[in-house]
């Protein structure tokens, strides 16, 4: 077991390796290749209206007109280590994670990305326990009761939530709890160390639009898991041995069934924790979807450069962890 | 049969489904006593399985439909609520089957799963008395160092030792009577033989009442006392495994027979396959359900088609078969096949019934 995690964790660091090349490649490659000039790339690091001069001071400052394998170089070097920027005669320095400095806001991007994840992971956090526990449930229920009308009924509901989207299901939930009865009147995130009871207070709404799109999907894939694995022979055995139903529905056949769900929520928080963009839009919630946006809008590259890095790292780590979490459930995947 | 540990009495077992009613086990009725072996033998679908289920309450949950009565050591199973047939499960009555790869669970070591189904029905068991108990069966299976082994999954295990586990299993609370449902079906012709030896070890030192449901006649022939040969959910002969050996009373029976190979036999004659498919079980063919598959039914006058043939006693034997064949004709055709001659005025082509498209 334990080589396999380090087995696994090296793969990761090499996975991590070829996301940033990927992502370099993106950014300072492609351009590249489909005719942007290094001057053209400088020129969008300055501000608006930039001179000549200011252009090429730029290309030559960041290296633009270096090597690809330096310029990859520097970039790797200044996400682990920092970086120096020179500025006229005096130096800054950009500690790691180094992704440049804003366009906007002229700060390090880093800084302004870790303020953000608070909102984004309380908010994936909040909801993926709610969609676990609702979805799990309705979709076992729902696979015992097969035919029954609690099971059309919740597969109908079920059905709904995966087709709505959440600008639509968001916008109501607001128009209806937030706005008319006034059940949940501020969306707005308070940090969780300053006032607990208020931080999910105010989450709720969210949490719940957000939960009911993922349980959905879940209580599908729970019951479609359910009916088949109480259709195993194993499930046979389990009563053939005399087991209560409870045990044999709970110990056999539902800890088969999670399986195969607790890979794709790892998949899901990993995605999630990159930034719910439109949950974070639709109740204006100052995450890291949000700060994607915004990101995009402005054509702010080393924000986007910094914000698809984490969002892959996130996604990056959630694959390690269901890998360690699935050799745990399942014996066969191990070695 | 007073005493008889297992009795099953005019058992039908019946499920709705949306072409029409299966008549899946359909008046079935035997006995059987402590530490005899029943075989019971005939084509997939013929509802020998149904039958054991039923026995076991496994149809439970399920839409079946179940009449008659199961008895075991005087209790009717049929009866009996939910609760109750669940706590003898696994205690009285356990059943090993068809895959045992399918049939343990991948997630759980052997250990873990032969020390649950002990636990449930020994609540009073400390965890080291039933650990203790559950290397103790595994090495009476012949599962050698059974205590390192009891810490292993089933897929680290060959498909023999699998079988073995399952045994250990489905022995660990002592039970009355064992169901192996195809044992040996899944595993190779080598290791098929030791199964059974192991099991008839077994029921020896057990002394349980053993159930063997195959479609394999050598099976039968080696292990049990009686035999019941089961033909579209009904029972079509039954008896004494000798006299059915010595003397088949039913064309059903030839067939199974006909189509074995056999080692204590000059290879004069060719193996013969029994025409046609089993019928359809939602529309039985109606009189005898072999008759549109049977060779001999024209020499009945029509009786064949139209009327159900009761189990009755042969002359010779006693033992039971359903056939409206007379005795002498029964025996003269069976002294034709058994010397391996071409029995007399049977109908070379069959008209092909109740296969369902």
């Amino acid at each position: 077991m334990v080589t396999f995690i380090i087995r696994r964790l090296i793969g990761t660091v090499f996975l991590l390796i070829v996301v940033s090349i990927i992502t370099f490649a993106i950014f300072f490659l492609i351009p590249r290749l489909a005719g942007q000039t290094t001057y053209q790339l400088a020129a969008q690091y300055v501000g608006r209206n930039p001179t000549r001069q200011a252009i090429l001071q730029v290309e030559k400052q960041l290296g633009l007109a270096d090597p690809l394998y330096l310029q990859y170089g520097r970039f790797l070097k200044a996400i682990v280590f920092g970086a120096h920027y020179r500025a006229g005669p005096e130096v800054t320095y950009c500690p790691p994670p180094c992704f440049g400095y804003s366009f906007r806001s002229q700060l390090p991007v880093w800084p302004q990305m870790v303020s953000d994840i608070p909102v984004t992971l309380s908010l994936a956090i909040g909801a993926s326990v709610l969609w676990l526990i609702g979805g799990v449930s309705i979709g076992v229920l729902s696979a015992l009761r097969r035919g029954t009308l609690f099971d059309r009924f919740s597969m109908g509901i079920a059905l709904a939530g995966v087709s709505l989207p959440i600008f639509f299901t968001g916008l109501i939930a607001l128009e209806l709890f937030s706005y008319k009865w006034q059940i949940f009147p501020n969306v707005t995130y308070v940090s969780f160390t300053t006032n607990p009871l208020l931080w999910a207070r105010n989450l709720v709404l969210p949490w719940i639009v957000l939960a009911f799109l993922y349980a959905a999907l879940y209580a599908r894939l729970t019951r479609a898991g359910m009916l088949e694995t109480m259709s195993e022979d194993y499930i046979r055995t389990a009563r053939a041995k005399g087991l209560p139903e409870r045990k044999v529905i709970v110990k056999h056949g539902l800890r088969a069934a999670l399986t195969p769900i607790v890979t794709i929520f790892g998949m899901d928080l990993g995605l999630l924790l990159g930034g719910a963009i439109i949950t974070e839009v639709t109740f204006s919630l100052h995450g890291l979807g949000l700060f994607t946006v915004e990101a995009v809008q402005n054509q702010d590259l080393p924000e986007i450069l910094g914000v698809t890095m984490l969002a892959a790292f996130f996604i990056v780590v959630a694959n390690l962890v269901v890998d360690i979490f699935y050799a745990l459930l399942d014996p066969r995947v191990r070695y | 049969m007073p005493g008889a540990l297992l009795e099953v009495e005019n058992l039908r077992i019946h499920f709705p489904t949306q072409d029409g009613l299966v008549k899946a086990v359909d008046g079935v009725s035997f006995s059987l006593e402590r530490g005899r072996t029943l075989g019971i033998v005939g084509e997939s679908g013929s509802g020998k399985s149904v039958t054991s289920f039923g026995i076991m309450g496994l149809h439970q949950g399920s839409q079946a439909q179940i009449s008659g009565h199961i008895r075991l050591d005087g209790e009717d199973l049929v009866a009996a609520s939910p609760a109750r047939v669940r706590e003898l499960r696994g205690d009285k009555m356990a059943m090993i089957f068809q895959d045992p790869l399918s049939s343990l669970h991948p997630y759980y070591t052997v250990g873990n799963q032969i020390i649950e189904g002990y636990r449930v029905h020994h609540p009073e068991a400390t965890k080291q008395q039933a650990r203790q108990r559950a290397i103790d069966m595994l090495d009476r299976v012949g599962i050698p160092q059974s205590a390192v082994r009891i810490d292993d999954y089933p897929h680290t295990f060959s498909g023999g030792m699998r079988q073995r586990v399952m045994i250990a299993m489905a022995l660990c609370n002592d039970p009355g009577l064992l169901i192996a449902d195809e044992p040996t079906t899944a595993l190779d012709v080598t290791v098929q033989a030791q199964i059974l030896d192991l099991i008839s070890d077994l029921q020896a030192e057990f002394g349980s009442a053993v159930i063997m449901i195959t479609h394999d006649l050598g099976v039968v022939a080696e292990l049990s006392d009686d035999i019941l040969v089961m033909y579209a959910g009904r029972i079509v002969e039954y008896g004494a495994a000798a006299d059915i050996f010595a003397r088949p009373g039913h064309p059903y029976t030839w067939g199974l027979l006909a189509s074995m190979p056999r080692m204590d036999r000059e290879r004069l004659t060719r193996l013969v396959p029994i025409p046609g498919t089993p019928p359809s079980l939602i529309r039985v063919p109606p009189g005898c359900p072999f008759h549109p598959r049977c060779r001999y039914a024209h020499l009945n006058g029509g009786r064949s088609e139209t009327e159900v043939p009761e189990l009755r006693e042969t002359e010779d034997t006693g033992h039971l078969v359903a056939c409206h064949l007379t005795a002498a004709e029964r025996a003269k055709q069976w002294a034709l096949l058994s010397a391996g001659q071409v029995p007399e005025n049977v109908r070379d082509t069959v008209p092909q019934g109740g296969g369902e498209a």
